[in-house]
């Protein structure tokens, strides 16, 4: 009996406790509703498509393919992005460059982002430093698959 | 023109009903939303105005609408349509006993602010809220389908376990109040305690309002006591429902949840009684007095109901998004073993109380 009388008062101590919540953000809504600016907030979600996080730095979001200074793709087709790849996205085809120092190029190269698991391992696998992931696009939903598939200009931007 | 004012006076009741139960959605999303530091539903909007989502129960509404209106191939398709607006009405049905406000005189006539002035009024809500549970029963039945069916018959073992505390816990209100007319225990708690006090029914009674807010919170079955439906994991008795027939076993719970209210104030705190104020205005303890003519007295009584039946409506929300659900066992052990002693010792404390005091 004094047991269930303990948790009986730990239940209405639960009720206060939603209801301070409830009261604390009520003033500060109705503060910011008669314009008074307040440090603290009566709601700590971000309302997403009008205000928007900052993307921190090391964030891994679209990816990109780097040029050279004359405009041509960094990438020398060396496969290793396509070998690490653990999602199997990364499609290469190569073909020959005039200059001696370069040799290849990419053809083809393809980025199905609706497989592709945003690891990273791509990036640290390029010996040139051809692909990276800092555009901080993080929106890319498509309504058809055949979109979500990127090809070398759209990834040269 | 006695025909004219019974359906001007059941319009507008059903109407008061319908909006409140509209915006009772809405409320229950943003006082969650608040309790929990969110803002919620604010995206509805007509031409881009969204007024904090006033609009969001018409676009539930309309999604409601256009919903495939489904009836599984195996189920009784004539019980299983009938059982949504079985529980429907029986809810419905009972704002007609609650009283609104005092009488209002207009051109000579005396119009009661209460649809139905029925002497056993509150007998009539008790009863017509039990009937509801037809409608839970009749759908798990007729969905046939064995989980539907758990749910119905966990809904029947629930409201067994709490009917029986509902009716105890108001008897002693009843041998306080000598009248089962909702109206007269109204106006019953317009006077005074020791001359300042309101004498509101939760004071006589406070025993009896705790046990009566307890049953009256599983009668409703949200989500402490949530056993018959369990929205969040277990599968309840409207499984195999969608659409508009959903609405309405949805509808019904937060019309439950308004009926719910209505009760707790006009039995225990007042009904449309503003403390202090009589038929002709106020007239303070500490002996001042405040005349007021009629129309303003009876707009300030309509008013006095509806804040308080929106402030148990709002408790109502606090609870359910508070707690987490009980378990059957201790749910049973709730009603028959806590409520039911309870009760029975406030109606024998009660008798004695009265005894004395005679």
């Amino acid at each position: 009996m004094i047991d269930a009388l303990g948790y009986f008062i730990e239940t209405i101590k639960g009720a206060f406790i939603t209801a301070r919540h409830f009261i604390v953000n009520m003033v500060y809504h109705v503060l910011k509703v008669l314009g008074i600016k307040t440090k603290r907030k009566g709601a700590v979600t971000i309302q997403y498509p009008e205000q928007r996080k900052e993307i921190a730095r090391r964030h891994r979001s679209l990816h990109r393919l780097m040029k050279r200074e004359d405009g041509k793709p960094r990438c020398v087709s060396c496969m290793l992005c396509v070998t690490v790849c653990p999602s199997e996205c990364i499609h290469v085809e190569a073909s020959e460059d005039p200059d001696p120092e370069i040799q290849k190029v990419p053809a083809k190269f393809t980025i199905d982002l609706s497989r592709c698991c945003f690891c990273g391992f791509c990036v640290e696998a390029c010996p040139e430093d051809a692909i990276r992931m800092d555009t901080s696009k993080v929106e890319f939903a498509e309504y058809a698959r055949p979109d979500m598939i990127y090809d070398l200009t759209k990834l040269l931007g | 023109m006695d025909l004219l004012i019974a359906f001007i006076k059941i319009v507008f009741a059903l109407v008061w009903f319908l909006v409140l139960t509209l915006y009772l959605t809405w409320l229950e999303r943003k006082e969650s939303a608040v309790i929990q530091d969110r803002i919620g539903a604010n995206r509805a909007n007509i031409f881009g105005l969204r007024i904090i989502g006033l609009f969001q129960p018409f676009a539930d509404a309309i999604k409601m609408i256009f919903k495939e209106d489904f009836v599984p191939a195996f189920a009784n398709k004539f019980l299983h349509t009938l059982a949504p607006f079985l529980s429907f009405f029986f809810v419905a049905i009972t704002v007609s006993a609650i009283p609104f406000g005092d009488k209002l005189d207009i051109g000579g006539r005396s119009i009661n602010l209460q649809v139905l002035d029925l002497n056993a009024g509150l007998l009539f809500i008790l009863a017509m809220l039990s009937l509801g549970i037809y409608g839970i029963i009749l759908s798990g039945w007729a969905s046939r389908n064995r989980f539907t069916l758990l749910g119905g018959v966990r809904g029947a073992a629930q409201l067994i376990s709490y009917e029986v505390a509902l009716g105890l816990s108001l008897i002693g209100l009843i041998m306080v109040y000598p009248s089962l007319r909702l109206q007269e225990i109204v106006g019953f708690q317009g006077e005074n305690l020791f001359n300042w006090l309101p004498k509101w029914g939760v004071l006589l009674q406070p025993l009896g309002f705790i046990v009566f807010f307890f049953a009256a919170l599983a009668e409703t079955k949200r989500v402490p006591f949530d056993l018959p439906e369990g929205e969040s994991e277990i599968i309840g008795f409207f499984t195999e429902y969608g659409g508009l027939k959903w609405g309405l076993f949805m509808m019904t719970d937060f019309m439950e949840i308004i009926i719910i209210s209505c009760l707790a104030t006009t039995l225990f705190f007042g009904g449309w009684q503003v403390p202090w104020m009589g038929s002709d205005g106020f007239h303070f303890p500490w002996g001042g007095t405040w005349l007021l003519p009629h129309g303003i007295v009876v707009l300030f009584q309509l008013f006095a109901f509806n804040v308080k039946v929106i402030f148990f409506c709002w408790l109502q929300i606090l609870i359910r998004w508070t707690y987490p659900r009980y378990r059957y066992d201790q749910l049973m052990d709730l009603g028959w073993k806590v409520l039911i002693p309870l009760s029975l010792i406030n109606i024998v404390g009660t008798g004695i109380m009265i005894g004395i005091l005679k």
